[in-house]
């Protein structure tokens, strides 16, 4: 039997979160160290995922079976394809970039306290988050996927709930309410989605007699598994809620900007670039595959509320005072489009899609992490409250505002390929749509350069006179993924290479082609 | 004599036992009135097993009082400790873990 | 090679940008020299060209797949044809003169090495606009030098006015970029591909309709970028970067782009002809428009920068008649970039000299203090009032001619507008240059209003003036190199197609209307400004003078109907998530919290009653358990 490559992935973080959380407490740094170390070891593991996936073999590669739970048939079944390889480099690249932005986000206030390590559980937590979220990516057996679709809360409550912004907690009372109130909230609206998805998972058995995805999808592709139209699409709708919650999509969106204002800037990149890409990428491979009438049955009603995140995002970002409020809605309008391109149905839309979650990834975890760099220097997250710092700190500034181009799509920029690719892909087959949608980049426009313009530009404010700008460590953070940024939006052959192949299978499991052009269709 | 008199017995036991349970506030009271329940339970098992003519109602008998056993240890020392604390053994004085 | 060309300014501005502190001191010299390193590059290809045959002067270089999805093929690849060689001599042409005008503009300032960082930026994402061989490419130069004039409009971020400006700018550049991505779309969906040889080669295999959709999509993006009426706001605003970008990108180049769109794209107009009628209508509007805005400003570059609007205009209606104009639109277009840069670069020279004073009411006689600038700026002036001989009288005329020659009440129309247009700018700029070159000397009141010596303007060094003494001498005889023997036509008639136009009345004709246009132009505006002392406080003025003055309220109707109702939108939805979306969910919440909250009193800590319950219980079951029995 050859190595377990995809189990090693996800366990050697897992390993690494146990190891971390074992550490004494006065060995803080070394627990640091530990933790991006056994990060580190993950990225090196995913890199050689990367390797040995041959983009034009079989549609799941590196796959493992076990028999797990007999009595239902539930097994520890892993494969990926190439949407989730590209998923799984972009976690564990995020990860280490992500440790080492928050280096100093949970170094205890006090340093009397002996028992207390919240260091320790800081890092052990993203680890254990990062193995359960690889998992997920892996998992070709729905049940396995959902324990740890669901499983993922479990860190990531801790995180929101226990680590806040520092210069907040100094003094404020009401912020240790207000990030409870976001992470019960997190917790309660994701396990609410998480249930409704467990009965469709049982009706799903019920109806199938297997939890594995490969079985059923080949039984639905050749036809000896049929379901009746009304129970297809409950079950479609039991897995769509769950997704569109966590994603998140218009109107189940609430609980991101208040998740993302509470928590730590490395936090709430986990949580938009990481954690809600399971959502998407779930829609694309268990949605699609698994209810492929029910999904283009669904597809006006799914296209309608994508659009309307789109909208409503950017709208409600451009009237935010929090910066990190503001970014969660620009987040909220860019899952609009990627929900968008994995619906319309097209190999542009669903590629464009795939690529967009990885580099919406990028671009919020560039953005996010400057906005933290900033608010830690000042102490506030408050738009009105900046101003002038390109002055002071133009580095700083000038990072930022390559973020902000990322985020409103500029050409050069890798969002920029996929963000077009969703609009061309669902413009062939739904033009209204399509039309609606590019308004979503003149709000970008917007939102990003109204943050740009009243933070960075105008009169240098007393109270930044005296900011830093971006130290050694925030530069090592910020500066890979800029290049990366730049490397995808000029040459993004490398992904879709990847992509493309799986996008195809995935178009023929719904039975679609993509419009051919009218002048072709004429002749 | 007949065996469903021993019913009507344990019957006017278990009602005793259950009146008192509702009743009375001292902890000891209510706990014999328990412990007359159980014992009512027990007579009736015991006829049954007499009627019915095998033993299993007698050996669950056993089984209630190895059980009534080891609840008289732990509820005696809950009352003992309870009563040191507050110097009542009423039970209406013991309601600190309500919400 | 060709590819080089944008290397060249690519390598600087990535250098001057990532190099940091360590290269403000040569950082100006590495600009500078990318850039003519870039026009030189230019200069061999041009060579190249003119060695072959008229019809094989394309050449097309493809570098690699750039978005290889399936079914969407574009690629980075460039075409370099006679069209876009004209572009590229343009750009780094004018380019390197204005980075070499730029070192001594921008010699005091600390951020010079970002400031041509930024320059080179600009250069390679024009170089890019005009070179790609697709329209997505396009699209990538488009947006780039729409971010470096966001980044040069913005240069001095510290002003709150330079700030918004940029962002003005690059804001309603992108309504227009919405127009020029939804005509990259329609073209996919029709085409199957948006690179300019399949897509201009097939447009007779679709309908008129779509086409029209296609075309006016793309004057749509051509507006935002040219500045053209509706979306022309921003231009005038965008005065607020350093005069040298004025020059260069609000001048001369980017700003012009939408005229290569749309020559470009001239198979899609030609068979499109409603788009065509919308193309002239633009240009006619905002010839005019920026005409009547430019004779009303006292701040010289706003003046320049409405004149720039109403020069582009004449552009646009000249690529609006098809192949009557198209070549002539190109033509004022280069000749407009000598002379328009030329002019800016004087008026940032006068700057330079008057401690960065603007406003014209406070120049006044400047001509003996800086003769160097007077003679340059002077000859630029009469090149765009089409002064018979130098380089505007033959683009201008040519373009006026055509409109003539479109024929039928249409061609008297606009025919009309621009000759109408040719005697306002002989009017606005004649005011301009007396204000600032003639007349008293206003500034000295100034100076002893506010109690200091009256600091003498002076002359500009010679890294400035040389600059402009080139441009000079290319707008004084560009015009007449070009048009002698149609040159110029026959160099880009391969490329654009030409129909050469019969004016209902003759040509002399035409010209002879557009000289006398002229003279009366130059006749009020002196009867207004060279006889009468200029006052130093401007008048009240008409109310047309008073909407000029305000853009003819344009930027009121977008503050009012945009900006404000986007502020209400947006603050209504605000309140509508936090109630509405939110409130829902909180209200779920709080209902199963008030539930549980009533629940709770059940627990009251009597343990009798609890008991009572347990006995309810059972007798409950032993009914049920009776009952069932029974039944």
């Amino acid at each position: 039997m050859s190595f377990p490559l995809l189990t090693a992935t996800a366990a050697l973080p897992a390993v690494g979160a146990v190891a971390t959380a074992a550490v004494p407490a006065a060995r803080r740094t070394a627990a640091k160290w530990l933790a991006l170390a056994f990060s580190l070891g993950t990225l090196a593991l995913a890199a050689t995922i990367l390797v040995r996936f041959d983009p034009g073999g079989a549609r799941y590669q590196l796959t493992e079976s076990h028999s797990w739970i007999a009595a239902f048939g539930v097994r520890y079944e892993l494969g990926v394809d190439g949407i989730a390889v590209a998923l799984i480099g972009l976690t564990a690249l995020l990860v280490p970039f992500v440790m080492l932005a928050g280096w100093h986000d949970a170094d205890p206030l006090e340093t009397g306290s002996r028992r207390w390590r919240p260091t320790q559980g800081f890092f052990a937590l993203i680890l254990a988050l990062e193995a359960m979220v690889i998992l997920s990516f892996e998992a070709t057996d729905v049940f396995l996927f959902y324990i740890f679709f669901e499983a993922m809360l479990i860190p990531l409550y801790f995180l929101i709930g226990g680590f806040g912004d520092r210069a907040h907690e100094r003094g404020e009372k009401a912020a240790s309410t207000q990030r409870s109130y976001a992470a019960v909230k997190f917790l309660l609206y994701n396990l609410a989605g998480g249930l409704i998805m467990l009965a469709a998972v049982i009706g799903l058995y019920v109806v199938a007699g297997s939890f594995s995805l490969t079985e059923i999808a080949q039984a639905r592709a050749d036809g000896s598994l049929r379901m009746a139209t009304g129970v297809e699409r409950w079950l479609f709708l039991g897995f769509f809620f769950a997704f569109a919650v966590k994603a998140p999509l218009w109107p189940l969106h609430t609980w991101l900007p208040n998740a993302m204002q509470e928590s730590t800037a490395p936090v709430a990149v986990l949580i938009t670039a990481v954690v809600d890409k399971v959502g998407t990428f779930a829609m694309l491979r268990f949605c699609l595959q698994l209810f492929p009438e029910a999904s283009t049955w669904a597809t006006p009603v799914v296209l309608v509320l994508a659009l309307i995140s789109i909208i409503y995002g950017a709208l409600l970002a451009v009237g935010q005072r929090d910066i990190k409020r503001l970014i969660a809605y620009a987040s909220i309008s860019h899952f609009g489009f990627i929900i968008m391109g994995i619906f319309a149905m097209t190999s542009q839309g669903q590629s464009g899609a795939t690529l967009y979650m990885v580099n919406h990834g990028l671009s919020t975890a560039v953005l996010m992490l400057i906005a933290g760099f900033l608010i830690s220097r000042r102490g506030s997250r408050l738009i009105a409250d900046y101003g002038g710092v390109q002055k002071v700190a133009p580095v700083l500034a000038g990072t930022f505002l390559i973020g902000s181009l990322a985020t409103l799509s500029l050409p050069g920029l890798a969002p920029f390929v996929s963000e077009f690719l969703v609009l061309v892909g669902t413009f062939t087959r739904y033009p209204a749509i399509g039309i609606a949608a590019t308004l979503g980049i003149v709000l970008a426009a917007l939102y990003t350069l109204v943050l740009y313009q009243r933070t960075m530009t105008g009169p240098v404010r007393k109270e930044v006179s005296a900011m830093p700008d971006l130290r050694v460590r925030e530069l090592v953070v910020v500066a890979p993924l800029i290049v990366l940024l730049i490397f995808l939006g000029v040459y993004p052959k490398p992904v879709t290479d990847i992509v493309n192949p799986a996008v195809q299978q995935t178009m023929s499991d719904v039975h679609q082609t993509d419009p051919k052009p009218e002048v072709e269709a004429a002749k | 004599m007949n065996p469903v008199n021993y019913l009507y017995l344990a019957a006017l036991l278990f009602t005793i036992g259950a009146t008192g349970v509702l009743i009375r506030r001292n902890a000891i009271v209510l706990f014999m009135c328990i412990e007359l329940m159980l014992n009512a339970c027990n007579l009736a098992l015991v006829a049954f097993s007499r009627m019915h003519g095998n033993l299993d109602g007698q050996i669950v008998a056993f089984f209630t009082m190895v059980v009534a056993a080891a609840e008289v240890v732990v509820g005696l020392a809950i009352i003992v400790s309870l009563f040191r604390s507050r110097h009542s053994a009423s039970v209406d004085d013991a309601s600190l873990m309500k919400l | 090679m060709i590819a080089l060309l944008i290397a060249a300014p690519l390598l600087g501005a990535a250098v001057l940008l990532v190099g940091g502190r360590r290269l403000d001191a040569v950082g100006h010299w590495i600009g500078t020299l990318l850039a003519s390193a870039s026009f030189v590059i230019g200069l061999v290809l041009f060579a190249d060209l003119l060695g072959r045959e008229a019809e094989q002067r394309t050449v097309v270089q493809h570098l690699f797949s750039w978005i290889p999805v399936a079914g969407f093929q574009a690629d980075v690849a460039f075409r370099l044809d006679q069209l876009s060689m004209t572009f590229v001599l343009l750009i780094t042409g004018v380019g390197s003169l204005i980075h070499v005008y730029s070192i001594g503009y921008m010699e005091h300032d600390e951020r010079r090495r970002r400031f041509f960082g930024y320059l080179n930026l600009f250069l390679a994402a024009m170089l890019l606009l005009v070179l790609a061989d697709n329209y997505l490419l396009l699209y990538f130069g488009w947006e780039g030098v729409g971010l470096a004039s966001y980044l040069l409009i913005g240069f001095w971020q510290h002003k709150p006015s330079a700030a918004t400006a940029a962002k003005k700018a690059f804001l309603v550049n992108r309504v227009g970029d919405m127009g020029l991505s939804i005509a990259i779309m329609l073209m996919f969906l029709t085409f199957g591909s948006f690179a300019f040889e399949p897509v201009l080669s097939q447009v007779g295999d679709t309908s008129e309709g779509r086409l029209t959709a296609i075309g006016l999509m793309l004057l749509l993006a051509a507006c935002g970028k040219s500045a053209q009426v509706p979306l022309q706001s921003w231009l005038g605003d965008a005065m607020e970067g350093p005069t040298p970008v004025s020059a260069l990108i609000h001048a001369a180049t980017m700003v012009t782009a939408g005229v290569y769109l749309i020559v470009r794209s001239g198979a899609i107009f030609n068979a499109a002809p409603d788009a065509q009628l919308a193309v002239t209508v633009v240009g006619a509007v905002t010839l005019l428009f920026g005409a009547v805005v430019g004779c009303a400003k006292d701040d010289i570059k706003k003046a320049l920068a409405a004149s720039t609007m109403s020069q582009i205009g004449y552009m646009m209606l000249a690529a609006g008649l098809g192949p009557l104009g198209y070549v002539f639109a190109i033509m004022h277009l280069v000749t407009h970039g000598f002379f328009k840069a030329g002019l800016f670069l004087g008026a940032g020279s006068v700057m330079h000299g008057m401690n960065d004073e603007v406003d014209m009411r406070k120049y006044g006689g400047l001509r003996r203090y800086m003769p160097v600038t007077f003679v340059t700026f002077g000859l630029g002036y009469l090149a765009i009032i089409g002064f018979p001989g130098l380089s505007g009288f033959f683009s201008k005329d040519k373009i006026i001619e055509a409109a003539f020659a479109k024929g039928g009440t249409e061609g008297w129309i606009l025919g009309g507008v621009a000759l109408l247009g040719a005697a306002v700018t002989a009017f606005y700029m004649t005011r301009v240059m007396l204000m600032t070159f003639f007349g008293e000397e206003r500034w000295r009141d100034r100076a002893e209003a506010s109690g200091q010596a009256a600091a003498t303007p002076h002359e500009s060094p010679g890294v400035m003036t040389i600059p402009m003494i080139v441009l000079a001498v290319g707008s004084v005889f560009g015009g007449a190199f070009f048009s002698i023997g149609d040159r110029f036509l026959h160099w880009l008639e391969p490329v654009t197609g030409h129909s050469e136009g019969h004016p209902p009345v003759g040509a002399w004709a035409v010209t002879a209307a557009t000289v006398v246009c002229l003279l009366i132009g130059v006749a009020v505006a002196w009867a207004q400004y060279g006889r009468r002392p200029v006052p130093a406080v401007a008048p009240r003025g008409s109310l047309l003078t008073r909407a000029a003055r305000r853009d003819l309220f344009q930027d009121d109707f977008n503050h009012v109907v945009l900006v404000r109702g986007g502020e209400h939108l947006t603050r209504s939805l605000v309140y509508v998530d936090h109630t509405l979306v939110d409130g829902v969910v909180n209200g779920a919440a709080a209902s199963v919290g008030g539930l549980s909250g009533r629940m709770r009193r059940l627990q009251n800590g009597f343990a009798r009653s609890y008991a009572v319950s347990m006995f309810g219980g059972a007798a409950l079951l032993v009914a049920a358990t009776l009952l069932m029995r029974a039944v």
